[in-house]
């Protein structure tokens, strides 16, 4: 044969062979012989790279660790100073609340100036229910006023520096507020006592009281402005052979949690005491 | 010198912790007074000469703030160290029991003193009533606390009047 051709057909049948293996390989044929042949060469690849990985962290993990601890130590303290914004503006927002409700309850009554102080402590001794205001005579505030809530009744001011006054509260054993009940117009005398309940004296027998029964100031003795807000009857019972009934109120203001106040500062309290009968000698 | 200056500040962060703090943590009704407490552990420090000061400073900060009768005020605070001094001086050297029994006396004075002086003013009060709700629970409280209070007083004491130098 001549050497030209037979090269050529070798040439030729070579060509065929790689196209035809080609063919079967793009055709998928090879691949159950690619697979058991990869197999092995990507768990050895894997294994290495995980080795690797492992020995690139062990040298550079010291690093990152002091790292991360300056940078956790950092978002503790934003996270710390974050907790206090937030406590802060809660204290704010309940402040507010408050102080809204106050302004609420100045506007429904524009007959009357007020002044608003901030419940800064209590008198020491438990028998003496009496509270410390942040406002005193620098801001007009004078003994005798009557202090409010939104809700009601708290007390009157006893006794007034420049800038502090101290509130006799309406549960305090020694308070005397003269009351009326809105139903049924009948006077009473509301006391305190030593375990913070405030009850009714002075009233009849015959007076039919109901328990919800709203109790007001009446006015009566001019130590408060009339129709203020102090409780509903929580409890009715007559007493056997006496002359009054017991009547226990239920305060409208929540005096453990006492944080703002109003006084009415236009409200003059009228000492009638010089016009009290004296018993002759 | 420094006993004498350090009374205005010590009794006044009292007063303070008192009215801010102690009188709104009550036991059913009743308080404890920190006043009493710090003026109690001062008089039974043995080196502390300024025990009358600190006993006027209370008297006149507690006549100014509180509402109680001046009579009850002056009674019970200058009888608290009074008896500490008593005590220290004749009867025990164990200070604990000294303070707990300081302690007892000064609360039932302060609170006889305010109850029967309320009475007397016309202010009805039950007597059971008034013991039960507040005269034990401020009792009960004032014990608690008077270790902790004597500690720091003591501590206190020790700083001002150390034990070389009066021994010297």
């Amino acid at each position: 044969m001549n050497p030209f051709a037979a090269r050529n057909l070798r040439t030729a049948v070579l060509v065929l062979v790689v196209t035809g293996l080609l063919i079967l390989a793009l055709g998928g044929y090879f691949s159950p012989l690619f697979r058991g042949s990869s197999n092995p060469l990507e768990a050895v690849q894997a294994w290495l790279s995980s080795r690797f990985m492992a020995i690139y962290e062990f040298v550079t993990v010291p690093r990152d660790v002091a790292s991360l601890r300056q940078r956790n130590a950092e978002l503790e303290i934003q996270v710390a100073g974050l907790q206090t914004q937030v406590i802060e503006l809660q204290q704010k927002i309940s402040e507010a609340e408050v102080l809204y409700s106050l302004l609420d309850f100045a506007r429904e009554r524009p007959e009357n100036r007020y002044v608003a102080a901030a419940v800064i402590g209590r008198d020491p001794n438990p028998f003496m229910q009496y509270i410390f205001i942040d406002h005193g005579s620098d801001y007009g505030l004078r003994h005798g006023m009557p202090v409010v809530t939104q809700q009601g009744l708290v007390g009157r001011i006893d006794a007034v520096t420049s800038s502090a006054a101290r509130v006799q509260l309406i549960t305090d054993p020694a308070m005397h507020v003269n009351v009326r009940l809105k139903s049924s117009k009948a006077e009473a005398v509301l006391m305190g006592s030593v375990s913070r309940e405030i009850f009714l004296d002075l009233l009849p027998r015959d007076v039919v009281v109901d328990t919800g029964e709203v109790v007001l100031t009446s006015g009566l003795g001019g130590n408060y402005p009339e129709n203020l807000f102090v409780g509903q009857v929580a409890a009715v019972k007559n007493v056997e052979g006496g002359l009054f009934k017991s009547v226990a109120v239920q305060p409208v203001v929540d005096f453990a949690s006492l944080k703002s106040v109003l006084v009415i500062t236009s409200f003059q309290p009228i000492d009638i005491a010089p016009l009290e009968p004296t018993p002759s000698p | 010198m420094i006993g004498y200056l350090l009374a205005i500040p010590v009794l006044l962060l009292a007063m303070m912790l008192q009215t801010a703090v102690v009188s709104r943590l009550p036991l059913v009704f009743g308080t404890a007074d920190l006043l009493l407490l710090v003026l109690a552990a001062w008089a039974l420090q043995q080196r502390v000469p300024t025990w009358w000061y600190w006993a006027l400073v209370t008297i006149g900060l507690t006549a100014y703030i509180s509402a109680m009768p001046l009579t009850a005020i002056v009674a019970t605070y200058l009888g608290v160290v009074i008896i500490a001094r008593f005590i220290l001086s004749r009867v025990w050297r164990s200070p604990l029991l000294s303070m707990l029994t300081v302690v007892f006396i000064g609360t039932m004075i302060y609170h006889g003193l305010t109850y029967f002086i309320r009475q007397f003013n016309g202010v009805p009060l039950d007597l059971m009533e008034s013991l039960n709700l507040v005269v034990l629970p401020s009792l009960l409280l004032n014990m608690l606390i008077a270790l902790p209070v004597y500690a720091v007083m003591k501590d206190l004491a020790d700083r001002i009047y150390p034990p070389d130098e009066m021994d010297v």
